[in-house]
């Protein structure tokens, strides 16, 4: 195979690897805090997806201003997950929280299946594109790289920069502690499960905008964050930016040297190597 | 005067006793008049199918659908069908949402079969759903005629009752291939890209040796999964190995995205032919990116099959011309019919086909019927193979080629490109 389809190939892949790191971002800020695994997190990401998809289209409304909408939403749903779902279980052994979250998971599907079908639904955007050396980049997929790095910026300021972010973190280090200082854990966990869904529903958002989606698309993306929290370290948000833009490289450049369809071998082979022999992920886990 | 009006009315009473009781509806014309002519008997015939009103599937389903639905409402206007011993058959239809979805295709083809009890069964829209309710059908039994699903694989499973009113896949691309070199015979390097599914490989299978043996270059031969809405992957191999020409694709969704991000990547094949989407009206909707795309199609309104046609052929006519059709589906529905839509309904018309030719809802004189079919409709020929292995294949029904082209009014329409004899335009090439 021609080397020429490269680099096109690699700045593909790179630009979705910021959409992707954005939605692993979410899944993993919600295990580093509470050590719970979220599996409504696919679903999620879908209702991202019919977010802006409803807003654009029923209200007319610029489907970035529906990411936006898309992120607050998230905020309030995660946050009202959280108290329906994890709360009373979030002291029990992880299969509960799990399970608990994969009921959530399966009431989505099925509620959404048959308010939205399973018929693929699509936004209509076209920002033109910069080419040139063989080389495309369309406005769809800078705007969302764009946004992704803003939304992950943002994230950090919160954590970093903000009382209440300190907050969050002192629970994820140590609850107890963070308690006998007075924090509300609870308060701050529900934040966090807020703030991890706003994230994954941010990036389905961003993934309407560039490609069709189902109500079931959500599970391909779920499959690919986890790869992704493996790979960067479980809990560990910069590790999810950063796995986020290894698979995506990854996907571009090897479906250079192979099928395209063999792409998803490799990055669940990448999954049980990472797990196997450094399970901490390329940059440690921790919260 | 009196005593007629009585004797009416008990009849009208007779008959409703009797549809209440066996759901037949004896219709007291003739013996009214005391002449010996066979008593009119009416009785509904409802005919089972899915429809993918949900999932990949469901813009082309819903024309197969729309298809059939006109059919019933052209028969039931005309009257029914009428069997040699005078009995009446009016259709209706009982169909469920497939979900686009194999397991649900063999549910709900499991459940027309024994809790609604269907007189007959056509099929889903696409190959997939249609080998699953045709595993079914086989299994109880049954005739189904395939409405939507042109599969090779699926008709050389020695099935039975399983009757294809599509040509086969394996036509699809051919025809392309030659109107390509036709058009520039320059043309050396080809990319071939299609949806893994059972109907878009049996296509490939043989278009594939068929450019090779064209003397081309395939210089990408890759496939992609089912649902598939990123093609970016596949542009850039596509676009560094720099064919003439691509072919491929799958159904609507994907066929519909794939133009649709060729087009935003500017990729410069001349001549880009595509499965299924382009066929479709709503196609149109992708805007400049649909321009110069070319589709296979079972059918166009702008075919030419006529009673002249038929007695060229040796067979006979039947059913309504080629414009009826479009003016009725038009009317019926604001939209012009694709190739989907036709199959719908020259589906339901082989079955009032065999129906007539039996003389009876029988299934094994319905079958011989069946088996008996060489006719031309609106739609084409339709005949189907009596070999044990390919039982019921398409083996007369041509494929012809669409290309959308703007007009001297900048907008977009469809052309008949091919066969030349039925063209009604030059075919072009993206510039």
């Amino acid at each position: 195979m021609s080397l020429e389809a490269l680099l096109p190939s690699a700045i593909d892949g790179l630009m979705l690897g910021f959409v992707y790191g954005l939605a692993a971002m979410g899944l993993t800020l919600i295990f580093g805090v509470m050590k719970v695994i979220n599996l409504s997190h696919g679903p999620v990401i879908a209702l991202g997806m019919f977010a802006v998809f409803l807003l654009s289209s029923s209200f007319g409304i610029n489907p970035y201003l529906g990411v936006l909408a898309a992120a607050v939403i998230g905020l309030l749903f995660g946050t009202l997950i959280y108290f329906v779902a994890v709360d009373r279980v979030i002291n029990a052994p992880e299969l509960t929280t799990l399970l608990a979250t994969f009921s959530v998971n399966l009431m989505i599907i099925g509620v959404g299946t048959v308010l939205f079908t399973t018929s693929p639904r699509s936004v209509d955007i076209d920002l033109g594109a910069l080419r040139g050396s063989g080389v495309t980049i369309l406005g769809t997929h800078a705007v969302a790289v764009v946004i992704a790095v803003l939304a992950a910026a943002a994230l950090y300021g919160f954590l970093f920069r903000t009382r209440v972010g300190k907050q969050v973190r002192a629970v994820a280090n140590n609850r107890a502690a963070a308690e006998l200082m007075g924090i509300d854990s609870r308060r701050m966990l529900a934040l966090a499960f807020g703030i991890g869904t706003a994230l994954a529903m941010t990036s389905g958002a961003l993934l309407s905008t560039l490609f069709a989606f189902t109500i079931l698309s959500g599970g391909t993306y779920e499959l690919k964050s986890f790869v992704i929290v493996v790979l960067g370290g479980l809990g560990n948000p910069t590790g999810a930016l950063v796995g986020g833009l290894v698979i995506g490289l990854l996907e571009g450049v090897l479906t250079v040297f192979i099928p395209v369809a063999w792409v998803p071998v490799f990055e669940y082979l990448i999954f049980l190597v990472m797990l196997q022999l450094r399970p901490a992920g390329l940059l440690g886990s921790r919260a | 005067m009196r005593g007629i009006r009585l004797a009416a009315a008990a009849l009208a009473v007779a008959g409703l006793v009797a549809a209440a009781c066996g759901g037949t509806t004896p219709t007291p014309a003739s013996s009214v008049s005391g002449s010996s002519a066979p008593a009119t008997q009416t009785k509904t015939f409802t005919i089972g199918f899915t429809q993918s009103q949900t999932g990949n599937q469901n813009v082309t389903s819903k024309r197969q659908t729309e298809g059939i639905q006109l059919w019933v409402e052209d028969v039931t206007k005309a009257g029914g069908i009428k069997l040699k011993d005078g009995t009446v058959l009016m259709p209706q239809v009982k169909f469920y949402d497939d979900e686009s979805k194999t397991d649900r295709v063999q549910a709900l083809y499991t459940r027309l079969i024994n809790d609604d009890k269907v007189d007959f069964l056509l099929s889903p829209y696409s190959s997939g759903l249609v080998k699953a309710a045709a595993v079914i059908t086989e299994q109880n039994a049954r005739l189904m005629v395939t409405a939507g699903g042109a599969d090779d694989v699926t008709m050389e499973q020695g099935f039975k009752g399983v009757y294809q009113v599509y040509a086969p896949g394996s036509k699809y691309l051919i025809g392309a291939i030659d109107l390509m070199l036709k058009l520039d015979p320059t043309i050396k390097k080809v990319a071939i890209v299609n949806e893994k599914d059972s109907f878009s490989a049996s296509v490939v299978a043989a278009a594939n040796p068929y450019a090779k043996s064209k003397g081309l270059d395939v210089v990408v031969a890759e496939g992609y999964d089912t649902g598939t809405t990123d093609f970016n992957p596949f542009i850039n191999k596509i676009q560094a190995a720099g064919p003439d020409a691509i072919i491929g694709g799958g159904h609507f969704e994907d066929g519909t995205t794939f133009a649709k991000q060729l087009f935003d990547k500017r990729v410069n094949a001349r001549f880009v032919a595509l499965l299924v989407a382009p066929a479709e009206p709503t196609f149109k909707d992708i805007g400049d990116a649909a321009q110069f795309i070319v589709g296979p199609s079972q059918w166009e309104p702008a075919a030419k099959y006529s009673a002249e046609t038929a007695k060229a052929a040796n067979v006979p006519y039947f059913g309504p011309t080629p414009k009826e059709f479009t003016d009725r589906y038009v009317a019926k529905y604001g939209s012009q019919p694709s190739y989907q839509s036709s199959g719908g309904y020259a589906a339901g018309l082989v079955l009032q086909k065999a129906l007539e030719d039996a003389g009876s809802t029988d299934p094994q004189k319905l079958q011989a019927a069946l088996d008996k079919i060489d006719v031309m409709l609106f739609y084409g020929r339709v005949k189907f193979s009596l070999d044990a292995k390919t039982h019921g294949k398409q083996i007369a029904h041509d494929m012809v080629y669409m290309q959308w082209q703007k007009g001297s009014d900048g907008k977009l329409a469809t052309q008949l490109v091919w066969p030349q004899d039925a063209a009604t335009a030059q075919a072009q090439l993206r510039k």
